[in-house]
C-alpha cells in the first residue's frame, strides 16, 4: 500500500468509519460550503468611524505610524517627508498595481523603480487589498501588482489603504476575498500586523528581525 | 539529535538542569515575560473564554472528519499546482523531503521553524545527503550554532543568556570584525540579520512548517513575528511545507478563529506580525515566489492517538502556554525533557510518540497544579491525560518496585476507609508527639526522598479528614 493509502486507512481505523458515510460527509460538505463564522470579537465592529479609530490604536499598538490622507494624490508627498524624516535616500521600489503607479512620484522627488525586490532596496510601497480594524492588521495579495518580496526585503515598507477596503474582522476580508479571487486565492495573502520584530534573546522585543524595520501605513479618504 | 530521546534519563537531567546557574537566570525571563503578557491581552479581550470553546469544538470536529478534509485539502493543493505527499514515518518523510532537495540539485537549503521537523530530525537528514540546512529563525539559527535542540517550542533560545549567544556568534562569525560590541541583544540581531540575509538569498530550497493547513483552499498558512517564514518560502525556486496531519482546519473562518487564540496565548500579542496563506507555486506574471510547492503530510503515529484516550492532545496548536505556566518547566527548562517536545504538551505528547517506555518517566514530572489546563486555547485537559500515560506505566509494570510496594499498601488502606482513618490519625499523632519541640523533621523513615533536601513540617497532630469533620459541623452549628 502507498503510504497515502496507509494513512488514510489508519485514520479510518482508528475513528471506526469508512469514509463513505453520508452524514459526514454532509457535514463537511456543508461546512465548507456555508464557511461559518465563529464568535467575532466585538473590538472591530461598530460605524466606519468607529473601526477606524480601532485601526489606528490596534497600528500604533504595535509600533506602526499610520496618516491619514485626502485622497490618493497626497501620498508622493507623505512618502516623500517620511522618508527625509527617517533619514534615508528618497527612492522607492513598486509593483504594477495602478493604483500607484499613475501617481506624480517624481514632482515629489522620489525616484521609483517597479518590480520584485533582489534584496538590495531600501523603501517599498505596495497597496493594501484590506485592511483589518480588529487588529491593526493589513492584508496585501502577491503578484505583479504587489510582489510579495516587497513585503519583506526593504528597510522601510509603505502600504496604502483606502478607507472603503477598512473591515471591521478578517471574516469580512475572506468574504471580500472570495468575490475578488474566486476559489483560487493568490500564491501568497500576506496578513502583515506592524514591522519584524524578535523577542528570542532573553525575551527583549527588538524591532526589525528579518523583515522591515519600520511599517507607516498611509490611509486614504478619498 | 531529535532521533535519540534522552527522555529515559529525566531525572538526571532534571538534577543537573535545577544546578545549571546560566541555565537558571536564562529561565526567569520565562516566567515574567510569557505569563503576564498572555494574561494581558486576555484581558483585553471579553470574548477569550468564548473564543477557547469554540476553538476546542473546532479541533473535536475536524479530528472527527480528519479524513474527509484531508481528501478535500489534497484535491486543493493539486488544484492550485502544488504536491502533495504523504509521509508515515518522520523517516519517510526526511527521505521525502531530501528526494526532492536532490531532484532539484539542492546545495544550500534554508528552513523556517517547524516544530514537526525536529521531532522527525529532518536538518540531520538533510546534512547527511550532502546539503547545508540552515535555520532562519533568531532563536532556531542560535540553538543550531550550539548544536542543540529547542528548548521551548515558540522561543527554542529561551535557555540562553545573551553573553552565552554572543560567544556563540564571535565563534562562528569568525570572518567579522573581532573588536566589534555585541553586549547588547539588539547588536546580536542586527548581526544574524546581516548574515542570515546571504543565506536567504543563495538558498535553493526553503522549507517552513505550517501552523494551519486550510482544506477550503488548499493554502498552507504560517505565522512569524521576524519574517524569516516568509523570505524562506518566497526567494528559493522551491517551497517545501511540513506538517503533521492534524493542521488541517475545514475554512479561512475557521483558521481565523484559531488565530485568535494562538497569538494571544503564545507570546500575548493579539496577532503575530506576519500571517501568511500559501497557495501553490507561483502564478504566470508573477514577478516572485518559488516555481515549485510541495507539501509534505507527516503522520508519524498520530492516526493511532484519534479514537483513543489520547486523542485530545491532537487539538494541540504548540503556543506553549502551558510550559509557561508549568512550575516544572519553570524549574528545570525544556532540554531535560530528553526529546522535542517539554512542558505539560511534551509530558502527553512524547509517550505518545516514542512509547511510554521511553517517555513514561515525563507525565510523572507534573504537581498537577493544573495551570496547564487552565490556559490551553483549545482545553486539553493536560493533567488527566498525564494521569492515564502513569495509569498505563502501572500496567505495565514499568514502575519501579518501591513505589509499586508504597502504592500497593496506600490501596490497602484506601480501600478500607475506616482503617484508614485509623492508620492517619495514629500516624498524625505519633508524629506530631514527637516534632512538638522543633516542628519539623531533618530526616524520616521511607521519606529520604524529601528530607535529603529539605525539612518536613510536622503535623499539628490532626488528619485533613479530622479537621474537614470539625469545620463542616462549626459551620452547620
Amino acid at each position: 500500500m502507498s503510504a497515502r493509502d496507509d494513512v488514510f486507512s489508519n485514520i479510518r481505523r482508528s475513528l471506526g468509519v469508512t469514509g463513505k458515510e453520508a452524514t459526514r460527509r454532509a457535514a463537511v460538505g456543508q461546512r465548507l460550503e456555508t464557511t461559518p463564522r465563529g464568535p467575532v470579537p466585538r473590538r472591530g465592529q461598530g460605524s466606519a468611524a468607529a473601526r477606524m479609530a480601532t485601526f489606528i490604536t490596534e497600528a500604533q499598538r504595535v509600533s506602526a505610524s499610520v496618516v491619514m490622507l485626502e485622497n490618493a494624490a497626497a501620498i508622493p508627498a507623505e512618502v516623500a517627508r517620511y522618508l527625509s524624516e527617517c533619514n534615508v535616500a528618497p527612492v522607492l521600489r513598486m509593483g504594477a498595481d495602478a493604483r500607484l503607479a499613475g501617481l506624480d512620484w517624481a514632482g515629489a522627488g522620489l525616484s521609483t523603480s517597479t518590480g520584485r525586490s533582489d534584496g538590495s532596496d531600501l523603501n517599498a510601497i505596495s497597496h493594501a487589498f484590506a485592511g483589518v480594524a480588529e487588529t491593526g492588521s493589513l492584508i496585501v495579495l502577491s503578484g505583479p501588482d504587489n510582489p510579495a518580496t516587497l513585503n519583506y526585503l526593504p528597510d522601510n515598507h509603505i502600504i496604502v489603504l483606502a478607507v472603503s477596503d477598512l473591515c471591521g474582522d478578517l471574516e469580512t476580508v475572506w468574504t471580500r476575498l472570495r468575490r475578488a479571487t474566486g476559489a483560487l486565492l493568490p500564491r501568497t495573502v500576506n496578513i502583515i500586523t506592524g514591522p519584524s520584530r524578535s523577542a528570542d534573546i532573553e525575551q527583549t522585543l527588538l524591532l526589525g528581525a528579518h523583515g522591515p524595520r519600520r511599517l507607516h501605513i498611509l490611509v486614504t479618504l478619498g | 539529535m531529535s532521533l535519540h530521546p534522552t527522555t529515559p534519563a529525566f531525572k538526571e537531567n532534571a538534577h543537573r538542569a535545577l544546578g545549571d546557574t546560566e541555565l537558571q537566570k536564562a529561565l526567569g525571563h520565562v516566567q515574567g515575560g510569557f505569563i503576564n503578557k498572555r494574561a494581558a491581552a486576555v484581558e483585553r479581550l471579553p470574548e477569550f473564554e468564548t473564543l477557547r470553546e469554540s476553538a476546542r469544538d473546532l479541533k473535536d470536529h475536524v479530528l472527527a472528519h480528519l479524513d474527509l478534509y484531508l481528501e478535500h485539502y489534497e484535491t486543493q493543493v493539486r488544484a492550485a499546482g502544488g504536491q502533495v505527499h504523504f509521509a508515515r514515518t518522520g523517516e519517510e518523510a526526511c527521505k521525502t523531503i531530501v528526494d526532492i532537495c536532490k531532484a532539484h540539485g539542492a546545495k544550500s537549503v534554508t528552513k523556517g521553524k517547524s516544530m514537526v521537523s525536529e521531532e522527525i530530525g529532518l536538518n540531520d537528514a538533510i546534512e547527511a545527503a550532502g546539503m547545508a540546512a540552515v535555520e532562519t529563525d533568531l532563536g532556531e539559527y542560535i540553538i543550531q550554532l550550539r548544536h542543540e535542540t529547542p528548548s521551548h517550542i515558540i522561543a527554542p533560545a529561551v535557555h540562553l543568556t545573551k553573553e552565552q549567544v554572543e560567544a556563540d556568534f564571535r565563534r562562528v562569525h569568525s570572518h567579522l570584525d573581532a573588536a566589534r560590541d555585541l553586549s547588547e541583544p539588539v547588536q546580536l540581531l542586527t548581526e544574524a540579520r546581516g548574515v542570515l540575509r546571504e543565506k536567504f538569498l543563495a538558498a535553493d530550497v526553503g522549507i517552513t512548517g505550517a501552523n494551519f493547513l486550510v482544506a477550503e483552499t488548499g493554502s498552507s498558512i504560517i505565522v512569524t513575528n521576524e519574517g524569516n517564514g516568509d523570505l524562506t518560502q518566497t526567494l528559493p525556486k522551491v517551497h517545501i511545507v511540513i506538517a503533521s496531519i492534524e493542521k488541517i482546519v475545514p475554512t479561512l473562518e475557521d483558521a481565523s478563529l484559531l488565530m485568535r487564540v494562538l497569538a494571544r496565548s503564545a507570546t500575548g500579542q493579539d496577532m503575530s506580525v506576519y500571517t501568511t496563506l500559501s497557495t501553490g507555486p507561483r502564478r504566470a506574471g508573477d514577478p516572485d515566489g518559488p516555481e515549485h510547492y510541495h507539501i509534505v503530510l507527516v503522520d508519524n503515529g498520530r492516526s493511532s492517538m484519534l479514537g483513543g484516550e489520547f486523542e485530545d492532545m491532537l487539538r494541540c496548536i504548540r503556543c506553549g502556554a502551558c510550559m509557561n505556566h508549568c512550575p516544572i518547566y519553570h524549574a528545570i527548562g525544556g532540554h531535560a525533557y530528553g526529546w522535542v517536545y517539554p512542558g505539560p504538551m511534551g509530558a502527553v505528547l512524547t509517550p505518545a510518540l516514542i512509547g511510554v517506555e521511553k517517555g513514561g518517566n515525563l507525565p510523572n514530572a507534573s504537581t498537577f497544579c493544573g495551570r496547564c489546563e487552565a490556559v490551553c486555547p483549545v482545553k486539553i485537559p493536560l493533567p488527566n491525560l498525564m494521569r492515564h500515560w502513569r495509569e498505563r506505566e502501572f500496567e505495565r509494570h514499568l514502575t519501579p518496585a518501591v513505589q509499586r510496594f508504597g502504592l500497593g499498601i496506600w490501596g490497602f488502606f484506601a480501600r478500607r476507609p475506616s482503617l484508614y482513618r485509623l492508620a492517619t490519625s495514629l500516624a498524625m499523632r505519633v508524629l506530631g508527639f514527637v516534632g512538638r519541640d522543633k516542628g519539623r523533621f531533618a530526616k524520616l523513615p521511607l521519606a529520604s526522598g524529601w528530607t535529603q533536601f529539605r525539612d518536613m513540617p510536622a503535623p499539628s497532630g490532626e488528619t485533613f479528614q479530622s479537621e474537614w469533620r470539625a469545620r463542616q459541623k462549626e459551620r452547620r452549628s
